[in-house]
């Protein structure tokens, strides 16, 4: 997979998910909006430009790992798989119906790219040190990204996780929190606060970096900074915005789990595009 | 016994919409109930509870196993807790929750459970509980109980209010056809049956109750006696409506949307097997998972249908 390092292009191929994201959703006529379109630019980061994988070879030893322990955001992954070729892009629009390999939310057994099937929130950090020990053990030198909602860090499993990874050390993970201040029932500082969030990851252990997670240069350092951490795990905290990229989704508790009418689709592409375009 | 209420005016809503209802009548009656959820008030339907009584109401937050020790707690003041969230979630996350704290020390701890089985639809597998009823029935002390159309589910909040112990209420995501009787009276372990069949008897549960009366109406039109017994309390079974049914038929067909391994038809095949062994059809999820798509093409396509039902009571009486 050739990486590209070039902001503009990497700030494009961003909308470009953005809009596949909203198409999809809207053909499935359900699924996670928000939550997808807040971590889209820390997910094009990751596959169009930091991580060493092979599309051709979802297999390959020596890859990247990618765990989506926030697996509602399946669209975004769909996509950035899709648009990295493990899959022809028209099978984008068969999420959610029936035979789909595209399950509403992730299934490693019937899609391959997605590296473990997620859904049920707060599993994925305790996979990705699995992971990342064992390659360890194998002397290889691949790196391992877990992305979680904030709301999901309410989860004790995520802080079991976070503990493990400080105590083995393991430097080759990077836990990415999409930290957009929402959940379903509303804030994250109404239903359970979550601050101080830098603070928590730092006391386990943690390297932090908190960063402005829709600032495409903000999220590249960061990642380069986490392959130079050593003896910690980093995590990068980054604030977003739920639904980013479309005007009338941003911030709205609603559109977690609602998906763009025909109307609002027409709308927030052309958004996107104004963007290209200006 | 009875017909259903539909033509008598009952509403078609979701179980867990009746669910919502329920709690606030006992919140208006009762100022020991203590409600929880786990970031799915919205969904759960204890949304409307928590906006009439803030001060009894607690998110716990995307925290199953805190919810659920958090209940047990309260149950320890003397409070009457009700603990929501999804089906997966309460019952598989917080499994071993249940069973240290709540069922072993039989807390008055009400589980009230929703999104069940397969026609949660399109979140797919991973929001499919389709091993709930078995993980609940396992555990000593638990009541299991799964109503099968809003004023069933209504009663029943009612009468486990009124129980003191630990119970299970398995709850939907989708509308459901009014199936109770209107002079429908619950009480915890009894079941209710429509008819005692010659030919085969079928032993339901939740949204299946609707699809087995559905097959019981298409069978009799053939010349086939088939009997529906709704067994909402799969913990502690009804016994005697089981035996009185093989008795009756010797077939009986088992419905649920379960998977077929350790449910309802689990339930059945176990007393039947030691007390009066017949051949027992199982209907329910073939020891698979789930997957996305609509309710009623998934409902079809794992063969929780009227049309099964009757072409594998067929099958067997043809034996
Ligand atoms: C164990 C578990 N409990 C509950 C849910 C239901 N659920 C799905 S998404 C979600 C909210 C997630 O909030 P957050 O982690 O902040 O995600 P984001 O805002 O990025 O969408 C909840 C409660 C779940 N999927 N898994
Ligand atoms: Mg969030």
């Amino acid at each position: 997979m050739t990486q590209v390092r070039d902001i503009g292009r990497l700030k494009k191929q961003a909308r470009t998910v953005r809009a596949e994201i909203l198409k999809m959703l809207t053909e499935a006529g359900s699924g996670h909006t928000g939550g997808s379109l807040s971590a889209a630019d820390i997910v094009t980061a990751l596959y169009f430009c930091k991580m060493r994988h092979n599309p051709k070879d979802p297999a390959w030893k020596e890859r990247d790992r990618f765990v989506l322990s926030k697996g509602h955001a399946a669209p975004l992954l769909y996509t950035a798989l899709a648009l990295s070729g493990y899959f022809d892009k028209s099978l984008l629009k068969t999420l959610r119906k029936i035979g789909s390999p595209l399950q509403g939310h992730p299934c490693s057994k019937l899609l391959p790219g997605v590296e473990i099937s997620t859904g049920s929130l707060g599993q994925g950090l305790s996979i990705a040190n699995g992971m990342a020990m064992g390659l360890k053990m194998d002397g290889l030198n691949s790196r391992v990204y877990c992305l979680l909602g904030d709301g999901e860090t309410q989860e004790g499993q995520v802080w079991e996780a976070a503990m493990s990874a400080s105590h083995y050390r393991l430097d080759n993970i990077c836990a990415i929190i999409d930290n957009n201040g929402l959940q379903i029932d509303g804030h994250c500082c109404d239903v359970m606060a979550l601050e101080p969030i830098v603070g928590k990851w730092a006391a386990f252990g943690w390297h932090v970096i908190d960063i402005d997670g829709h600032d495409m240069v903000a999220v590249i350092n960061a990642l380069d900074e986490a392959e130079t951490v050593k003896k910690k795990p980093t995590a990068i905290v980054a604030r977003t915005v739920k639904g980013k990229g479309v005007s009338f989704f941003e911030g709205k508790v609603k559109y977690h789990g609602i998906t763009p009418t025909s109307d609002e689709l027409e709308k927030a592409l052309g958004e996107l595009e104004d963007i290209d375009n200006g | 016994m009875g017909e259903r209420a539909e033509s008598t005016g009952g509403k078609n809503i979701a179980t867990r919409d009746a669910y919502g209802e329920a709690l606030l009548e006992l919140g208006k009656k009762r100022n020991d109930v203590v409600v929880l959820d786990a970031d799915l008030s919205g969904s759960t339907k204890t949304g409307a509870f928590a906006k009439a009584f803030p001060g009894r109401f607690y998110n716990m937050g995307i925290s199953e196993q805190d919810l659920i020790g958090t209940a047990g707690g309260l149950s320890l003041t003397g409070k009457l807790p009700f603990a929501s969230t999804f089906a997966v979630f309460e019952t598989g996350r917080a499994w071993e929750q249940i069973r240290q704290t709540i069922a072993y020390s039989h807390l008055n701890v009400k589980l009230v459970a929703t999104h069940s089985g397969i026609t949660v639809a399109e979140d797919g597998a991973s929001h499919q509980a389709i091993e709930d009823i078995a993980l609940m029935r396992v555990l000593p002390n638990m009541t299991v109980i799964v109503p099968s159309d809003g004023i069933e589910t209504k009663q029943v909040i009612a009468a486990i209010a009124d129980y003191c112990g630990p119970v299970y209420v398995r709850l939907g995501r989708s509308k459901v056809p009014v199936v109770m009787p209107e002079d429908y009276k619950f009480s915890i372990g009894k079941a209710h049956t429509y008819h005692t069949g010659k030919d085969a008897n079928i032993i339901a549960a939740g949204i299946m109750v609707d699809v087995a009366l559905k097959a019981m109406g298409i069978l009799k039109n053939e010349g086939v006696d088939a009997g529906v017994i709704n067994m909402s309390t799969i913990k502690p079974l009804d016994n005697d409506a089981v035996l009185r049914a093989a008795k009756a038929s010797g077939l009986i067909v088992t419905a649920e949307e379960h998977s077929i391994i350790g449910g309802l038809g689990g339930a059945v095949c176990e007393f039947l097997s030691e007390n009066y062994p017949v051949p027992v059809k199982k209907i329910g999820i073939k020891d698979t998972f789930g997957c996305s798509g609509p309710s009623d093409e998934l409902m079809k396509l794992y063969g929780l249908t009227a049309d099964n039902i009757v072409k594998t009571i067929k099958e067997a009486l043809k034996k």
